[in-house]
């Protein structure tokens, strides 16, 4: 039953890959009730349907069957372009390997979704963007002047800008080292706390551990979905 | 997306690739500055036939020997047509009331040397009437006479231009000079004129009498034995009459020339404004022909365009994918990767005029043997070769642009 105060309403999600004669089934019916302001991890073995899942909550994808509500708006028979306009305004998506524009600046990277909303202010909004990852000084460097590390809060900066619902977030750490770990989770926890809510992929528990709610996908179910037991949250 | 942000986007990609992005323009670039200098030397030549003949009136015909075999254009070409005029048909033209006078004229080329120069040289053999149908002015010396013609005498009148090539400074007056072997005494040298017929420069001409043309240097023979005449200009007393003196000439030739009633003319009269045709025919079709060679480059121009394009779509794949992930629509990428395309193409077309133009300001300072095109660059033929740019840079960039917008955001952005 959807909830009046659910921002994202998966019924009876699936999601089926023509791979040359097969059939691949890489969602089998994935229901999902997802309030604002929450931060969730979804866990699972690689082929579990987890980045599937991901990229269907973000409109990258349609789903093959199945109901998508997004603030109590059925969205999943939507045009391209008007799922185009959603991944603009509502969400921000971070990537295993950052995604960067190799030969743009920082700045300019985080200005791309602007460019496609037609916002005004631009500059300032960048700045703004990269100063909330801690990223202000580095607005002229190119992502291969910066540190992996670096590059990933770049791409949290490009998927802040825009005042997005929700930030998705593809294995963020996945290429990462411990330090830079632990900074990107916790660039996470703060922007959750100022109100995003902030989905995010991965296969480590450890990381899954400081989120609130925790997915577990297995041959494209949810074969669990509990909320995390942890003091450590404020 | 606004416009000058687009603009702005494909001036960085195309810049980030910049020996790329020059050498994919170099094809436009040549394929329009060859249809612009080749346009223009096209335009140039036929303005130049124009105005050699417009000089000389509008009450002059021309009667050459016309193969009533062959039609078309070929039927005028000397190759194909056997000499059918004679001096006799000059003289019996001559005494037709509303004629004013006739010049029989003959031409060839021949080596003309003088001590150690030596010039290749286009002798015209004529009668005393020539300079005067031709509107040619006697610098110095005197022309030739009626008695020159009929005693056929070895004398020579020299185009202005080549008694300089011939004798520089000294006078050439009773010098003697060897056209084909033979000695000729020089006893005129012609006002310089300018203009050119054929790209025949008036000034580079050696006049002498037709009789010795005809015994002494280039013997052509009709079928009868008798000596022939190339054409024969005639000067008629006012334009008003050009169309009954045609008919009377046409009256009197056949009879001279014995034609049977149903018999087709073995000759031709044209009147200045069918020989402007005709050339005109001629240098369109040059021109035309021409045109399509440089519009074959320029098609070979939007083919590396559009192979560029397409590399260049498959290389930024994962480009796509994040732009489409973060909000672009298929429009924004159509657009993008069109714009490069056309900007490739336009900026190609743009330093193609330049260069067709500097081509041809190049081709009109050559000035060889009184060879002058006098290329004229027309502001059609410019307008021609910018839209013809852009339709390519659109044609060849919308494609690859199609593909880049129709790629799935999934698939992009997992391209590796």
């Amino acid at each position: 039953m959807a909830l009046a105060d659910s921002l994202i309403e998966l019924e009876n999600i699936t999601k089926v890959y023509q791979m040359g004669k097969m059939e691949v089934h890489a969602l089998r019916g994935v229901s999902l009730s997802i309030k604002a302001g929450e931060m969730i991890a979804i866990i699972g073995a690689s082929g579990s349907g987890k980045s599937t899942l991901m990229n269907i909550i973000g409109c990258l994808d349609k789903p093959s069957s199945g109901r998508y509500v997004l603030e109590g708006a059925d969205v999943s028979r939507l045009s391209d372009n008007r799922l185009a306009e959603l991944r603009n305004t509502k969400f921000g998506f971070v990537f295993q390997d950052f995604n960067l524009l190799p030969r743009a600046t920082a700045s300019a990277n985080v200005e791309l979704p602007l460019l496609y909303s037609g916002a005004s202010a631009r500059r300032r909004r960048c700045l703004d963007a990269l100063e909330r990852v801690g990223l202000g000084n580095r607005a002229a460097h190119k992502p291969t002047e910066l540190s992996g590390g670096e590059q990933q809060r770049v791409a949290i900066a490009r998927a802040l800008v825009n005042n997005p619902s929700v930030i998705l977030a593809d294995e963020p750490t996945g290429n990462l080292d411990t330090a830079s770990t632990a900074e990107i989770i916790s660039i996470f926890r703060r922007l959750n706390r100022d109100g995003i809510t902030v989905i995010m992929v991965t296969h480590e528990t450890e990381i899954a551990a400081q989120t609130r709610r925790i997915i577990r996908l297995r041959d494209g179910q949810v074969v669990s979905d509990e909320m995390v037991i942890y003091e450590g949250h404020s | 997306m606004k416009l000058t942000e687009f603009l702005a986007m494909a001036v960085r990609s195309l810049s980030a690739n910049k020996l790329r992005s020059s050498l994919t323009m170099l094809g436009i670039v040549i394929g329009v500055s060859a249809v612009i200098s080749l346009m223009a030397v096209g335009q140039g030549a036929q303005a130049s036939i124009a105005s050699t003949f417009e000089q000389l009136g509008t009450n002059v015909l021309y009667l050459i020997p016309r193969s009533p075999e062959v039609g078309g254009i070929v039927g005028f070409s000397p190759a194909f047509t056997p000499p059918s005029l004679t001096l006799p048909d000059a003289q019996a033209i001559e005494r037709i009331p509303s004629v004013l006078m006739v010049a029989p004229t003959n031409e060839n080329f021949a080596e003309v040397a003088f001590g150690g120069e030596k010039t290749v040289g286009i002798i015209h053999g004529s009668t005393p009437e020539y300079f005067t149908v031709y509107d040619l002015e006697i610098e110095s010396g005197q022309s030739f006479s009626n008695q020159n013609i009929a005693s056929r005498d070895m004398v020579v009148v020299l185009g202005n231009q080549i008694a300089g090539d011939l004798f520089g400074e000294r006078s050439p007056l009773g010098q003697k000079v060897k056209i084909k072997g033979n000695r000729f005494t020089v006893i005129g040298v012609l006002k310089a004129k300018g203009g050119a017929m054929l790209g025949v420069s008036l000034d580079s001409i050696l006049v002498v009498p037709i009789t010795t043309f005809q015994t002494r240097l280039f013997t052509q023979r009709l079928a009868s034995g008798e000596d022939a005449v190339q054409s024969i200009a005639v000067k008629v007393a006012a334009s008003e009459l050009i169309d009954d003196a045609r008919d009377e000439m046409e009256a009197l030739l056949r009879k001279h020339h014995r034609l049977a009633g149903g018999v087709k003319n073995d000759f031709a009269i044209v009147t200045q404004q069918q020989v402007l045709g005709l050339f005109g025919m001629i240098t369109d079709v040059f021109t035309i022909v021409l045109g399509a060679i440089a519009g074959i480059s320029l098609l070979v121009g939007g083919i590396g365009i559009m192979n560029i394009m397409l590399v260049s779509v498959t290389e930024r794949t994962r480009e796509i994918g994040i732009r489409k992930a973060v909000g672009a629509k298929r429009r924004d990428i159509l657009f993008q990767f069109l714009l490069e395309a056309a900007m490739l193409s336009m900026a190609g077309g743009g330093i193609g005029i330049l260069g067709g133009w500097l081509l041809a300001m190049l081709v009109s300072q050559v000035d060889v043997g009184g060879l002058n095109l006098h290329p004229a660059v027309s502001p059609d033929v410019i307008i021609l070769a910018v839209s013809v740019s852009m339709v390519i840079g659109l044609a060849s960039g919308i494609y690859p642009a199609m593909r880049a917008a129709r790629l799935n955001p999934i698939d992009a952005l997992r391209y590796r």
